[in-house]
């Protein structure tokens, strides 16, 4: 991976810069406040790399949960990940060594970015791919060192950041949909999870959630199936959607 | 803290693992050099947007209708990401303007 690689890869990852700051440094201050400060907050985001499993992961240590609990419901959190390879496995085919870093960086965001984002004409797609997701998780790194660092120093209201996440995602649907050929995949998979946190509950609604989306997603492929993926509709559909980077 | 250090470093190896292992399994089932059955490369170009979709009902999760503050900030700042994005398609515009607009909404106008 040269300069030029990761100078194209990081426009694209802007968003998912502020996100991370943001996220991160949530986590940062929530980790610091439960006792454990920044080498902590460091290990953590270099080695688990999982917004919401950290976030979950903060109160596991806090209460002291032993390590079945932590590995049942680290699992669960995290159960959409396998979803996520499946999108994946194409795109790192013939990435060698660097591929056991792509899997392991697969975050929502990373997922969301790879999914759409293109390389520009004379980068190597793979050396774009992994540029991208080292760029995510050094932002990841950083903010929760800085949210760390943070929590014992400033009075700073951040009050309401999170909100970028939430932004984040409402930007890449925006630009999916305009790119699709077909709306129902996302139709359904709000309806689902909407349907979920109303009968599981904010706690477990993620679960349920995934599975509705997978099931209906495969009674309905006779007549979803080549709609969002025709050679043709996707030649079209990438140039309309040239100008926002991520979708 | 209730765990000694060396307790809570194998909690942290224990969430690595356990999160490394649900992003490795799709690759260990099904990436064996063949092409991946139909079923898993059709369900690989449908998802994406139904789990984006899943993503954003997640992160909304904490809307309550009890009291204005509520509901009322992430109305707003969403209905602001989605058309700001309309708009003008920048993502750093769309994201910092809708979280800008949420944080003065939150900590001052319903605070």
């Amino acid at each position: 991976m040269n300069q030029k690689t990761l100078a194209a890869a990081f426009p694209v990852t802007v968003p998912v810069l502020m996100g991370y700051l943001a996220i991160g440094m949530a986590f940062g201050l929530m980790l610091q406040s439960a006792g454990y400060g920044v080498v902590w907050a460091f290990f953590m985001s270099l080695t688990i790399y999982a917004g919401s499993g950290q976030y979950l992961g903060v109160s596991l240590l806090a209460t002291g949960a032993s390590l079945p609990q932590v590995a049942f419901l680290t699992l669960m959190i995290n159960f959409r990940h396998l979803v996520y390879g499946l999108s994946m496995i194409e795109k790192f085919r013939g990435m060698g060594p660097r591929k056991l870093y792509m899997i392991f960086s697969l975050t929502d965001e990373t997922y969301a970015l790879l999914s759409s984002a293109k390389p520009p004409e004379g980068t190597d797609e793979h050396s774009f791919y992994f540029a991208v997701a080292m760029l995510n998780h050094s932002y990841w790194i950083l903010g929760s060192v800085l949210g760390s660092l943070a929590g014992s120093a400033l009075g700073v209201d951040t009050t309401g950041v999170d909100f970028a996440m939430t932004a984040l995602f409402l930007v890449i649907a925006v630009g999916q949909w305009k790119a699709a050929g077909s709306h129902v995949p996302a139709l359904l998979g709000g309806v689902a999870t909407l349907i979920s946190l109303l009968l599981a509950g904010a706690e477990d609604m993620l679960l349920p959630a995934l599975g509705m989306i997978v099931l209906a997603l495969t009674l309905m492929r006779p007549g979803l199936d080549g709609m969002g993926d025709g050679k043709k509709t996707k030649t079209e559909t990438e140039k309309k959607r040239g100008a926002s980077s991520c979708s | 803290m209730q765990l000694t250090g060396g307790q809570a470093a194998a909690a942290v190896a224990v969430m690595a693992a356990v999160t490394f292992l649900t992003r490795a399994l799709p690759f260990l089932l099904f990436d064996r050099g063949e092409r991946p059955p139909q079923i898993v490369l059709y369900l690989g170009r449908v998802l994406p947007p139904a789990i984006i979709a899943m993503l954003i009902v997640y992160c909304l999760k904490g809307v309550t209708f009890a009291s204005p503050v509520g509901w009322v900030p992430p109305l707003l700042a969403g209905g602001a990401a989605v058309l700001l994005h309309l708009w003008k398609s920048n993502d750093l515009l769309s994201i910092f303007g809708a979280t800008a607009l949420y944080m003065v909404l939150v900590q001052g106008v319903f605070g």
